[in-house]
């Protein structure tokens, strides 16, 4: 059973989103992590790029496979973890804790298109 | 296998040579000749931190600003060894390793059959190896020959028209087939056509291949039975999609027997049809993919052509066109020279040892020792799709696994003397065990490979810890992959 | 049917694995195929060949090639190519092995593979070297596109037109139909420091199509100002004493290792390199190996980073490539290993006292004119004063392979340490009895 964190919106793809003000604070779930198995790398997009609803940010690679990072909401990148740079295994360490990147949210609306803990937890199994 | 943990660096000692070069004979005029680097060591002592400066030293004021910002001024380390000790060092390293010659491969999508000697004596001729690709062509009219007779010889075995040799392996020979595609299109004005479909079960170079050829990837799904599903494929067709790559039979080893459909509908929303030529094997001596419809193919040499796979190439893979695509052929200019001659030439020497006799056995031969281990097989692995199938087929894993996995079967099988076939490929099935035995493999080889799957099998149930640290005999046992990718220590330092 | 030595498959055999498997014949097998694909004529092939007749028949081929003593470089020079190697390389563990996947009874090729991606990493003084690629042109090609991936929302590179031919045709393809915009020019400095273009890589030689050593003074700041990345194309053999990409500032470094003793074989195989800094790691294409250690402890290599490759990462690959050239490299890191330092330096020394004595002796004898003044090593080219066709055909008739023609209507020459003195006087001696 994969560890869901109340509070956090969750996307069909496995990103949580932390929301803070107009700031979404983005990650994967526990099931995401558990599914890639150790993982090696984290592509991140860098500070000021744009992200879209719906498209890849990055991605998560393990030694044998690779699982891209959808974004689940628009808008501009504010921060990026560059601690994951060096330490990817903090996904697998505490993935609620290892946030990926900050973004500053085009569309606070979207926020409804995404799911609650109960709803997530559903398929997360 | 004998571990043995040396690299050549650690071999090195200053002051000895692996080198046999005569010594300078025509100096040009003093003040241009580079002064001490001609001259032999001074005895034994000196180290790699020696002046390692080399360059004209004679030379005018003018001169010599320039050009002392041209040669290397950092240090060239490269291994001291001895000749005997470089020979022992690459010998021993051979005997960690397991080729063809060593024993079976039962590898999937890979065709690993007997690499034939004769094809390398003839490779290693002189009169071939000697030649400069640039020299005029009255003086290389055996070389050319060759490329005509090839040219003739894969048109015959395949039913297209000609092919090109320039490119150095089935991935590339895929995207210069895309790129023909996109030449044919252009041609007609066509912009428009930005998309190729590809299986779900297709080998990763083809998206990659279409992705570095400008293309977009659409991906088609297949049904229960392994084959492309003809409706999902319909659905996708339309005035933006260049083409289809596809490979026949797929990578589950099962002829898509709706080609005939697949070539008609594609061709009638104007798009052309591509042929991986990775599962070609099956298909020698009984179909020809030109004959199926399709426009354009490769063939990998290193494959169905027997040429050595050298523990990861050099390869070859040829680029064939029908009638329709031939005026572009000679368009994408994918390599430096004529392509791997070498490999061609090994290729050639196959095909006139085979002739017209046995390449009509060869394809029959393989589908045969293939459907024999499926059927020796199905009674203790998954097998999800349980039709006659060609050269290749794919277990899901073990009917009981009892928690080992398909990699745990893969690495026991190393301790047995036996390459692992392919894994997790294709996609489809998660633990997926892709074998294909080739025809060049005896009964009692298949008998054997049989009987060790099927004590895996028993293994399994009775000791799955064993299996999990899985192998036991071999030079080293299963390495920290994670470690290598989170800290990866490229080069030796 | 006839037995055939490459088919085990004795008549008794095939009748128990068709019993087996519940079908009555081979024909059986194919019965899913439509039946007019099944091909029911005879193929239009010679018939099967003993040994003896496929080696009489590559004879009769020989001898329509003519061997020469080659003088001309262009991307294939006629190095020396020690006796050890081929030894080495016909070591059928190394020469039928499969990719090293299985890492675990690959340990041989997995070793030879770091051990040449360290020694080009030597050479070319960078951080990160992968296990090869196609030949130089491709290398030169992925490059381009890795420069294109690294910069963001830039699609420009500018090539320099001092390039070999045959790397910036290869380049061009590459770029069409990714939809690259390449500025190939004369003037790569003017071009960067113009800056209009969205520069993403500017790709130039270490030593350039006319055999010239060139200088890259102030380049590399140059680009990096514009934002862009250097690639430099070079010689790997040559890198033994002319300046490295890294001492020049380059990101990427690209070239062709058939220079380290591969032999000629009429344009292939031969094996591309490609090294970059530490940066860029992750956008390098094709297969890398890496050291670790097992779970007893014992250190090992392993093909890793993965991820960046197309059987798992597909359309978002760095590269369609998988097979490479692998045993090229085992060649070449089996040549450098015998020749060090020394004998890269001595090799080097002699093709540069060889060339520059035929150079002289050439501008002596009146019938050519001086074109360039930088400094060569082994390759040079010269105006010709006289008739090229004659010159040529008299040197083919003495059995030799020189003064190639250019298309800017230069002749080109290559000295390497192959070459005996008489054999320069002689040419030296064919071109004055020229008319």
């Amino acid at each position: 059973m994969s560890k869901i964190a109340e509070g956090l919106l969750y996307s069909e793809s496995h990103e949580w989103v932390k929301v803070d003000g107009n700031v979404a604070i983005i990650g994967v779930s526990d099931f995401a992590q558990s599914e890639m198995g150790d993982i090696t790398y984290v592509e991140m997009p860098d500070v000021d790029d744009e992200v879209t609803a719906g498209d890849d940010f990055g991605a998560l690679e393990s030694v044998k496979t690779s699982s891209e990072l959808i974004a689940p909401v628009s808008g501009k990148v504010i921060a990026r973890n560059d601690e994951l740079e060096d330490k990817p295994e903090m996904i697998n360490e505490d993935a609620y804790e290892a946030w990926i990147i900050k973004v500053e949210m085009s569309d606070k609306a979207e926020l409804d298109a995404l799911l609650n803990a109960a709803a997530y937890a559903e398929i997360a199994k | 296998m004998k571990y043995y943990d040396k690299l050549i660096f650690e071999l090195s000692k200053p002051g000895r040579i692996g080198y046999s070069l005569p010594d300078s004979v025509c100096r040009a005029s003093e003040a241009v000749a580079p002064a001490g680097a001609c001259r032999p060591r001074q005895g034994r002592g000196g180290t790699a931190s020696e002046a390692q400066r080399w360059g004209p030293k004679d030379v005018s004021e003018g001169q010599a600003a320039v050009s002392s910002t041209i040669w290397r001024e950092a240090p060239l380390d490269l291994p001291e060894v001895s000749e005997v000790d470089v020979v022992r060092h690459y010998t021993n390293l051979s005997q960690m390793n397991f080729g063809v010659d060593t024993g079976f491969y039962p590898l999937g999508s890979c065709t690993m059959k007997y690499n034939p000697k004769i094809n390398e004596e003839i490779a290693n001729m002189p009169a071939f190896t000697g030649l400069h690709p640039l020299q005029p062509e009255s003086t290389t009219k055996g070389a050319l020959e060759i490329y005509v007779g090839m040219d003739k010889a894969l048109a015959a075995i395949t039913g297209m028209k000609h092919f090109t040799f320039l490119p150095c392996a089935g991935a590339h020979g895929e995207l210069t087939g895309l790129m023909l595609m996109r030449e044919y299109h252009m041609s007609r004005g066509d912009t428009a056509r930005t998309k190729v479909i590809v299986p779900d079960s297709a080998h990763g170079t083809n998206p990659a291949s279409a992705a570095v050829c400008g293309l977009d990837i659409v991906v088609v799904k297949s049904k229960e039975n392994g084959l492309v599903d003809v409706d999902a494929l319909k659905a996708l067709l339309g005035p933006d999609i260049a083409g289809i790559m596809m490979t026949n039979p797929n990578t589950l080893g099962l002829f898509e027997r709706d080609i005939k459909e697949i070539a008609r509908l594609v061709h009638d929303c104007g798009g052309l049809l591509y042929y991986d030529g990775a599962n070609m094997n099956p298909l020698l001596g009984m179909v020809r993919p030109g004959d199926m419809g399709f426009d354009i193919m490769h063939l990998n040499l290193h494959k169905t052509f027997s040429t050595p796979h050298g523990g990861g190439g050099p390869g070859a893979g040829p680029v064939g066109v029908s009638d329709k695509v031939l005026p572009f052929l000679h368009i994408p200019r994918v390599s430096g020279f004529h392509g791997n001659f070498g490999i061609i030439l090994r290729a050639y020497a196959y095909i006139l040892m085979l002739g017209r006799e046995n390449v009509k056995m060869a394809g029959k031969l393989a589908t045969l020792g293939a459907n024999y281990i499926k059927e020796s097989l199905k009674g203790c692995y998954k097998l999800p799709i349980p039709t006659v199938c060609k050269h290749e087929f794919v277990f899901d894993g073990l009917l009981e696994d009892n928690g080992v996995t398909t990699l745990d079967v893969a690495k026991r099988l190393l301790d047995y003397g036996f390459h692992a076939p392919t894994i997790y490929f294709p996609l489809l099935f998660h633990q997926a065990i892709m074998i294909e035995p080739t025809e060049t493999e005896s009964l009692e080889t298949l008998d054997a490979f049989i009987d060790v799957m099927r004590k895996i099998a028993v293994e399994a149930k009775t000791d799955p810890e064993m299996l999990h640290g899985a192998p036991h005999n071999t030079p080293i046992g299963r390495p920290d992959e994670t470690t290598a990718a989170r800290q990866p220590v490229l080069k030796y330092d | 049917m006839g037995a055939f030595s490459y088919f085990p498959q004795t008549e008794e055999d095939i009748r128990i694995m068709l019993e087996r498997i519940g079908v009555g014949s081979l024909d059986d097998l194919y019965a899913d195929v439509p039946a007019d694909f099944i091909y029911k004529g005879e193929y239009d092939l010679p018939s099967a060949m003993s040994e003896q007749q496929v080696r009489d028949f590559f004879e009769s081929l020989a001898a329509k090639n003519t061997r020469l003593k080659v003088f001309v470089g262009q991307g294939a020079y006629d190095h020396y190519v020690p006796s050890v190697i081929p030894y080495i390389t016909s070591r059928s563990e190394f020469l039928t092995a499969y990719t090293p996947y299985q890492c675990e009874i690959s340990q041989g090729t997995l070793r030879y593979i770091f051990e040449w991606q360290t020694m080009i990493c030597r050479l070319t003084g960078l951080d990160v070297t992968n296990a090869s690629m196609y030949d130089g042109p491709t290398a030169a090609a992925e490059a381009m596109r890795m420069c294109v991936a690294s910069t963001k929302k830039r699609n420009s590179v500018i090539v320099s037109a001092r390039l070999l031919p045959n790397v910036i045709d290869t380049i061009r393809t590459y770029a069409k139909y990714a939809g690259i915009n390449v500025v190939v020019t004369d003037k790569v400095a003017e071009e960067v420091a113009e800056g209009v273009l969205d520069l993403a890589g500017v790709i130039v030689p270490s030593i350039n199509r006319f055999g010239i050593i060139e200088s890259h003074l102030g380049l590399a700041e140059l680009v990096h100002n514009a934002g862009a990345l250097l690639v430099e194309y070079c010689d790997p053999s040559a890198l033994a004493v002319v300046k490295t990409p890294a001492e020049w500032g380059a990101d990427i470094a690209v070239g062709d290792g058939q220079s380290l003793g591969i032999p000629l074989c009429f344009g292939g195989p031969y094996v591309g390199f490609m090294a970059c800094t530490e940066a860029l790691m992750r956008k390098l294409p094709g297969r890398i190996v890496g050291q670790t250690t097992d779970a007893s402890g014992k250190r090992c290599y392993v093909l890793t980073l993965q991820a960046r490759e197309q059987h798992i990462r597909r359309e978002k690959a760095t590269s369609n490539i998988c097979s490479n050239e692998s045993l090229m490299a085992l060649w070449c890191t089996v040549y450098l290993s015998l020749m060090g330092p020394e004998g890269m330096r001595k090799l080097n020394a002699l093709c540069y006292e060889g060339a520059h004595y035929l150079h002289d002796a050439l501008l002596a004898t009146g019938k050519f004119e001086r074109v360039f003044d930088g400094e060569f090593l082994k390759e040079f080219c010269l105006k010709p004063l006289c008739d090229v066709q004659k010159l040529q055909q008299a040197l083919l008739d003495a059995g030799f392979f020189a003064a190639l023609q250019t298309e800017d209507g230069y002749v080109t020459f290559c000295v390497t340490e192959k070459h005996p003195r008489e054999e320069l006087d002689r040419i030296v001696e064919i071109v004055k009895s020229v008319k």
